[in-house]
């Protein structure tokens, strides 16, 4: 299988690679780059553990392949803390409940901070439309909205 | 024993830099190629073992479908590459074109709608596809480049049963085509699934409407439904009995119960053809109720 070679920015750092064209961001992120905060759930797009931001936007990395990132801008949820703090979000998040066993929590996370830059205070409606392609197994949507609340009101 | 997370086979990602190219490249390798938009049920086929491509040919950037833009003249036009949310939130659809908006918003969860397609969704030619039946509703038609030169297909006669088209080898759609609607045309989209996030629909279901001083009961209402047929199924006898009648209850009721004589659904996963042709009646009588009310407001 013929390489490509492509330029990724990811978390703000420039990447080189040769890449196969199966490969898809996901496995890229984790296996190429030792970035595994991104979590492979279902492999269909539909459970959202591998959100991540691509050129500012969320987007499953399972359903996007790395060749198609040359010369995309990607944040993972490693790249939403600045160095030691956490991004509001992150905070809000680590308060009692809304992070259970936390396979989840990566992909909500850049799910709610892409709903709060594009809509920096969202109604609760809001909130629960924009994270319907994220699930939690744990079932604690409740805490996981109030958290982004939260998250709202710090930023 | 089936893997849980089976990567994507192997294939070999094409992204040529013209139309020509593309077409060629299609034309060229026949059943083993074809061309890739947001990939997002490409993928997961793949993985599934059910399509096996040797080649995936990227026309997102190709001429022609990077765009959508509305034209008070001309209609809407949206590039193939566009995606559902920019679809969704494009200020012309939602004024002029609201059912293909609530459509687009209701495909699985935010962050797949950043990768999948109108066109792509049209081109699966799924019975399923939430936005097929307001993009036939409201007479689109694709713009086709194929070897021997460009074309247009109405959506009218594109499907032709499940997973098949008009298109053939060759064939990259670079745009959808949707004219200016008749003046004061309202629509609906009502989806009915298992859970709002990602699953296919169960039903959806279409109701386009518009004020029309050459039928008797003075508006015309059309329905299309999603999967309860082989194909995206308008049904003519709404448009027949709701231009024909006056709008009442009765009427509508009459429409909905022949929504659901026309559908002919099969018991799948999903859900059972019995309950899926009682919820075609149901949501049939919800939804044009709530246009006819919307026509009627504006009327007044």
């Amino acid at each position: 299988m013929t390489d490509h070679k492509i330029t990724i920015t990811v978390n703000g750092e420039i990447e080189r690679l040769r890449v196969g064209s199966n490969l898809t961001l996901l496995k890229m992120l984790r296996e190429e780059l030792a970035l595994t905060g991104t979590k492979n759930g279902c492999s269909a797009g539909e459970c959202g553990a591998c959100t991540v931001m691509m050129n500012g936007e969320p987007v499953n990395s399972c359903m996007v392949l790395a060749v198609e990132c040359d010369g995309a801008e990607i944040v993972t949820v490693e790249g939403l803390a600045d160095k030691d703090a956490l991004a509001p979000v992150q905070e809000a998040f680590t308060h009692p409940g809304a992070v259970q066993c936390g396979f989840c929590t990566p992909g909500f996370l850049i799910s709610s901070k892409a709903l709060l830059e594009r809509n920096p205070d969202p109604s609760e409606e809001e909130i629960r439309e924009a994270l319907v392609g994220n699930l939690c197994r744990c079932t604690g949507y409740t805490k996981i909205v109030e958290a982004v609340q939260e998250a709202a009101k710090m930023s | 024993m089936q893997e849980a997370h089976p990567n994507l086979p192997e294939f070999q990602y094409i992204k040529p830099k013209t139309l020509a190219e593309a077409s060629e490249f299609l034309a060229a390798h026949g059943d083993e190629a074809r061309p890739l938009l947001g990939g997002t049920d490409i993928f997961v086929r793949l993985r599934d073992g059910i399509w096996k491509d040797r080649y995936l040919v990227d026309v997102k950037g190709l001429d022609g479908t990077s765009n959508i833009a509305f034209d008070p003249s001309v209609g809407l036009v949206i590039g193939a590459a566009v995606t559902m949310n920019q679809v969704a939130t494009f200020s012309a659809v939602k004024e002029h074109y609201p059912a293909l908006g609530e459509a687009a918003n209701q495909v699985a969860g935010y962050q797949l709608r950043n990768r999948a397609t109108v066109v792509g969704n049209i081109c699966n030619a799924s019975p399923a596809g939430d936005t097929i039946g307001a993009c036939i509703l409201l007479k689109g038609s694709l713009n086709v480049h194929g070897t021997e030169g460009t074309r247009q297909e109405p959506l009218e006669t594109f499907f032709k049963g499940p997973g098949k088209s008009a298109l053939k080898a060759g064939d990259v759609v670079t745009s959808l085509h949707l004219p200016i609607p008749q003046k004061g045309t309202v629509g609906k989209y009502l989806k009915l699934g298992r859970n709002k996030a990602s699953d296919l629909s169960i039903i959806g279901l279409t109701v386009v409407g518009f004020p029309d001083a050459d039928t008797s009961s003075g508006y015309r209402m059309k329905l299309a439904l999603a999967s309860v047929a082989p194909i995206p199924l308008v049904v003519d006898e709404v448009e027949q009995i709701l231009s024909d009648e006056v709008i009442t209850e009765e009427s509508i009721a009459k429409a909905a119960q022949a929504a659901m004589d026309a559908c002919t659904p099969i018991d799948d996963v999903r859900a059972s053809a019995r309950y899926r042709k009682a919820m075609v009646k149901n949501l049939s009588q919800k939804a044009l109720t709530e246009i006819w009310e919307k026509l009627e407001g504006k009327s007044k």
